[in-house]
């Protein structure tokens, strides 16, 4: 039974992290209409940032500054948000599948540096000794799992909290106004540039902080870890909770990696070990399967954007035809 | 009157909007040749010709959805030919589109709401940091887009999204849209382009009231009776050229406007 809620624990943390880039990814693409196939890029510069911040010295590479953690996960947001506007800026001409290809190259030349600058990055050694919050608990892992549990619960709720507020804002209002048509928000004093990059910024520095809090709950990272099939879980758990929504963002993550880590189980069990190399192939059907299932029995996933009360005015009950016309 | 353009930063001695000499090629083709006109302050002023004559593509310049390839354009006799068309409506200008662009998945509210102008709640972090300031303006906008839902009609509609709306509604959504941001001029592109006859009559008394308010209007239409009825003058394109101006009844006698729209039949 502890073992039970230990795993339970540590499944929810794990789905919690991929919450918080689906979150980043929702208001790139649910609120703003940015084609961002490059998170795992920015996830990757959030894990690699505050691992270097925050492990001890090590002479073979550069970094091990030894800060707190608190520190490393605020440095990882503010590189990710740096690095997600400069993509930004230098994407503002392009739009749709031309924004999708320039930013998976994005993702893939972070990929190949964190490979390849073996004195900063690990190279494919990766880093390890990152520090671990409640590292202390480490001997007995149903508290260890909780603790990371609560902590990672309260940044998903603080993100989740922020972005809704957001989503309800002006500021929300105007990247919306961007995705539905960008000539016309123009047309009404809005800069497209601007708010673009700050959709950017913003979604990028949550993407960051969830790759530093997973660097630092796993307590090692390597460059497989940010491989494209990361971008792919990810805008598959947007989907299916429903893009624009950011209930639906959380919900979505922890379903597919319900699905996900529940079919590799599956797989561990019903497969031969010489053969479960080729059996793990089989979640991605799982997770392809019940993507067709939900775009065809809620085409907008599940919690797909719906039309909300206005804060302020009172709601009236109409349609088109009963104002004439 | 002359109040709304004060706001703006403009002179209220100079025309509300001018070109001078404006010249827009692409490529090989000369869209728009060296065109020059005022809009005087309070004026409803019509902008007729055949199609293909360049009309549209003047309204892009003047709104700055493009640039000239030379001469100047004065908002308020503030020269603005290189300004981006995002901050044209700070100083004044705001432009309807020949095919109405409503927002679909935003309310009518939301989408008249969208338009008011510097607002704090639009900067990222004020939202956080000064949240009362944000809400107190929200509510105030809200009462704005009301007013100007019921003006144009649609205050029945306020709360639904605005992909349930006909052509004629869209019009007139935009019209709303456009003056929740105060403008001194307002560039309407074919407003009467397939809208019935019952809502054509709204259009065409809203764009009476306003103008009465105070606002000026340039407007594109190829509706000769709405032209005739609201227009106090009238400026012909044909071929990407100024052929002529004067009240709706001294241009439709015009030889020259009556050999570029029948193309020498008459």
């Amino acid at each position: 039974m502890i073992d039970l809620v230990g795993y339970g624990a540590f499944f929810l943390t794990t789905a919690l992290i991929f919450s918080l880039v689906t979150l980043g990814l929702n208001l790139q693409w649910g609120l703003t209409g940015l084609f961002n196939v490059g998170l795992a890029g920015f996830v990757a510069i959030g894990a690699y940032t505050s691992a270097l911040l925050t492990t001890p010295d090590d002479p073979t590479r550069l970094g091990g500054l030894g800060l707190p953690i608190l520190v490393g996960w605020l440095g990882a947001m503010f590189v990710g948000g740096v690095a997600a506007a400069l993509t930004g800026i230098a994407t503002l001409r392009l739009r749709s599948d031309y924004l999708a290809i320039t930013t998976f190259g994005v993702a893939v030349v972070v990929q190949l540096v964190a490979l390849n600058a073996q004195k900063l990055t690990g190279g494919p050694f990766g880093i390890g000794f990152i520090p671990r919050p409640f590292g202390g608990l480490a001997e007995t892992p149903l508290l260890f799992n909780l603790s990371n549990l609560a902590i990672v619960s309260a940044v998903t709720l603080a993100a989740y909290m922020a972005l809704e507020h957001l989503t309800r804002s002006p500021w929300g209002r105007v990247l919306k106004a961007l995705r539905e048509d960008e000539r016309a928000a123009i047309s009404l004093g809005k800069s497209a540039r601007f708010y673009r990059v700050q959709a950017f910024a913003v979604g990028g520095a949550i993407m960051a902080l969830a790759g530093a809090l997973q660097a630092h709950f796993i307590g090692f990272i390597a460059p497989d870890n940010y491989l494209s099939i990361l971008t792919f879980q990810v805008w598959v758990m947007l989907i299916v909770g429903g893009s624009g929504s950011n209930a639906g963002a959380i919900a979505g993550s922890v379903l597919v990696w319900a699905i996900w880590a529940g079919s590799g189980a599956l797989t561990s069990v019903l497969f031969a070990p010489e053969q479960q190399a080729r059996a793990a192939s089989l979640q991605i059907v799982a997770i392809g399967v019940m993507l067709c299932v939900i775009l065809l029995v809620r085409p907008n996933g599940i919690f797909g954007e719906r039309p909300r009360r206005a804060r302020f005015g009172k709601r009236t009950k109409a349609t088109a035809s009963e104002s004439g016309s | 009157m002359g109040d709304t353009v004060e706001r703006h930063g403009a002179r209220p001695d100079e025309p509300v909007l001018a070109a001078r000499n404006v010249v827009r090629r692409f490529g090989g083709l000369m869209a728009v040749n060296n065109v020059s006109f005022d809009v005087r302050l309070g004026e409803i002023l019509g902008l007729i010709g055949p199609n293909g004559a360049g009309k549209t593509t003047m309204f892009d310049l003047l709104a700055g959805s493009i640039l000239p390839s030379s001469g100047e354009i004065y908002l308020g006799g503030v020269p603005v030919s290189g300004e981006a068309a995002h901050r044209r409506i700070g100083r004044g200008l705001g432009r309807t589109f020949q095919i109405p662009r409503p927002l679909p998945n935003l309310t009518l509210i939301e989408n008249v709401m969208l338009a008011a102008q510097e607002q704090t709640g639009e900067r990222l972090l004020a939202n956080f940091l000064r949240p009362w300031r944000v809400a107190a303006e929200e509510k105030a906008a809200a009462k704005k887009a009301a007013e100007l839902l019921e003006l144009v009609s649609l205050t029945r509609l306020a709360h639904e999204p605005a992909r349930v709306l006909s052509g004629g509604q869209r019009k007139l959504l935009e019209l709303a849209r456009v003056m929740m941001a105060d403008p001194a001029i307002i560039l309407l592109d074919e407003p009467a382009a397939g809208v019935n006859a019952t809502l054509l009559e709204v259009i065409i008394d809203r764009i009476r009231d306003i103008n009465e308010s105070g606002i000026t209007f340039l407007l594109i239409e190829h509706n000769i009776d709405m032209v005739t009825r609201l227009c106090h003058r009238v400026l012909v394109m044909a071929s990407g050229e100024l052929l002529c101006e004067g009240t709706a009844d001294e241009v439709a006698r015009d030889p020259r406007v009556i050999e570029a729209y029948l193309g020498g039949a008459a």
